[in-house]
């Protein structure tokens, strides 16, 4: 490509130098080198890391974008630097350059790859969206997740996001809440992100999960940690004014580790779990009526001598 | 119109745009509730105690917002209660909060955070009665939390029994029925601003309760400031 299109656009006299042949032999070494470079040296570093599959997984998407992207730039910066060196103006010359008209086979090839590399990179995005082994590549898919891991031996965790605070809930550790978030490693994790306010989103940063957290919905989010260690927690939607403090830090341990901790956890927030509404995909807001019903029943005047007044905006 | 006229008129004009743009700044990102100093005379990481007294009233009589809930801090010399919520404590020291409830009861959206964590023995005495959570669900007995998120203390604040007692209506309150809490914690060895805020969705008016007084400091939120 940048041969052709050097060429062409910068022909050379008759017996002159042959720019496009110059532009291509500084271009390719440059590109290959960078290719290699970025794939192999840097590559490995990219976040985000490694930690799971999905991690994993987007880390790979962007060593191929940049593998892609990196020979682009290069051309873009040579043609550049020659233009501007061989046919800056000289001195004394002021006469123009030899005027441009169209030119069709360099219309047809910078049409034909920018097209290749667009629908290669849809194509490729699309397999490791679908790809069962990516399951959606730890973004949330909504209640009904088209992509699914093999297999049905999840983790359930609900991410319940609030202002401006993450708790996390084990459905099958008796639906304790807590505020700790720990996973085991080599288990796939279903997570399922809610919010009990406004819009916030989870993002395990080191996990590659990112799921927009809605009040009434259960956006699911699947991974599998591939290593022990911390997990930064962040939310990633402007969601008022502590948004920049709602954040904590999780944990991938060993299986045996997380089964103790689950157990042990389970057995000490017994008696909060008994306060908690019975495990919902969503945090069911429907029970706030129930609370209504029964603060009026009783003729309770809470905070402001109501809970969710006629004249309020929104009616849960 | 002449050109001296224009200068000048040039010159007001300009005067009164900067004149606006400090007034903006000054009184809008510069202001802002005062700061309540726990931290004078004594030495941080002493494990020394500091004595933090509160209340929090169903609405307050001192500010633009008087249908707003609202903590106020008691000044530590004058005895005098500030609106505001920023207050200053030593690092690495024993806080002993006294948190007087005058709002009324209000169910936490969430009763995870009836849970009393992060306290010394991770209890808070409610009218000199230990207890490690209160059940917002099932009685008219939480009116706000205490919680500091970066610390994970949380404290539920119980409100008055009587769920028809008339409340105090003038803040800051002196009398009315109420609940007092008493717990303490450990101030951070890490110097910092904490910010701490309430759970129970109390911004009456405005969507699903969480904006309004929760959304501001000086009311339902605020800050520790921990100095060495």
């Amino acid at each position: 490509m940048a041969a052709s299109v050097a060429a062409e656009s910068q022909p050379s006299e008759a017996g002159g130098p042959n720019h496009g042949l110059r532009i291509f032999l500084i271009w390719l070494p440059l590109s290959v080198a960078a290719d290699l470079i970025l794939y192999f040296v840097y590559g490995p570093h990219m976040p985000p890391g490694r930690m799971s599959n999905t991690a994993q997984s987007q880390q790979f998407d962007i060593k191929v974008m940049s593998v892609l992207a990196a020979p682009v730039m290069i051309f873009v910066l040579v043609f550049a630097g020659y233009a501007l060196i061989v046919w800056r103006r000289r001195e004394g010359d002021d006469s123009d350059g030899p005027p441009i008209f169209g030119h069709a086979r360099i219309q047809a090839t910078w049409i034909t790859v920018t097209a290749v590399i667009v629908l290669f990179l849809a194509g490729f995005g699309t397999y490791e969206l679908a790809w069962p082994g990516m399951a959606g590549a730890g973004g949330g898919e909504g209640p009904s997740p088209i992509w699914q891991p093999k297999g049905h031996d999840f983790l359930e965790v609900q991410v319940i996001a609030q202002q401006w605070r993450f708790t996390y809930r084990y459905p099958q550790f008796g639906g304790f809440e807590t505020t700790q978030l720990v996973l085991p490693v080599g288990r796939p994790v279903q997570f399922n992100v809610t919010s009990l306010d406004v819009i916030h989103s989870f993002w395990a940063y080191q996990l590659g999960v990112k799921a927009d957290a809605n009040p009434g919905v259960n956006n699911v989010a699947y991974t599998t940690p591939q290593q022990t260690g911390t997990v930064t927690v962040r939310c990633a939607e402007l969601c008022g004014l502590w948004h920049g403090a709602m954040f904590d830090y999780g944990s991938v341990v060993s299986v045996s580790a997380f089964e103790a901790w689950a157990t042990h956890t389970e057995a000490v927030l017994a008696s909060v779990t008994r306060m908690l509404p019975p495990y919902a995909s969503t945090y069911d807001p429907t029970v706030i009526p129930n609370i209504n019903a029964a603060m009026a029943k009783a003729g309770i005047a809470g905070a402001n001598g109501y809970y969710y007044p006629p004249q309020d905006p929104v009616q849960p | 119109m002449a050109l001296p006229a224009r200068i000048v008129t040039l010159l007001v004009a300009f005067l009164a745009v900067v004149a606006l743009a400090f007034f903006v700044v000054i009184h809008y990102f510069l202001g802002g509730p005062q700061t309540v100093d726990f931290s004078a005379g004594v030495t941080a990481d002493t494990g020394a105690t500091v004595h933090v007294v509160m209340q929090e009233d169903a609405q307050n009589t001192v500010s633009t917002h008087p249908d707003w809930v609202s903590y106020f801090i008691q000044d530590p010399t004058t005895k005098q209660w500030l609106h505001t919520t920023v207050f200053k404590v030593p690092a690495g020291s024993r806080i002993d909060m006294t948190i007087y409830g005058y709002d009324g009861c209000t169910p936490l959206r969430n009763p995870y955070w009836g849970k009393v964590t992060g306290t010394i023995g991770g209890t808070e005495d409610v009218n000199g009665t230990p207890v490690s959570q209160l059940n917002s669900w099932s009685g008219c007995n939480v009116g706000h939390t205490f919680s500091i998120p970066g610390i994970n203390l949380n404290v539920p604040m119980g409100s008055p029994t009587n769920p028809n007692a008339n409340l105090c209506s003038t803040s800051p309150c002196t009398s009315g029925p109420h609940k007092t809490m008493t717990f303490s914690f450990m101030s951070p060895k890490i110097t910092g601003s904490y910010f701490w805020q309430c759970r129970v969705p109390c911004g009456g008016g405005f969507i699903d309760g969480f904006g309004g007084p929760m959304q501001t400091i000086g009311f339902m939120t605020g800050n520790m400031e921990v100095v060495s």
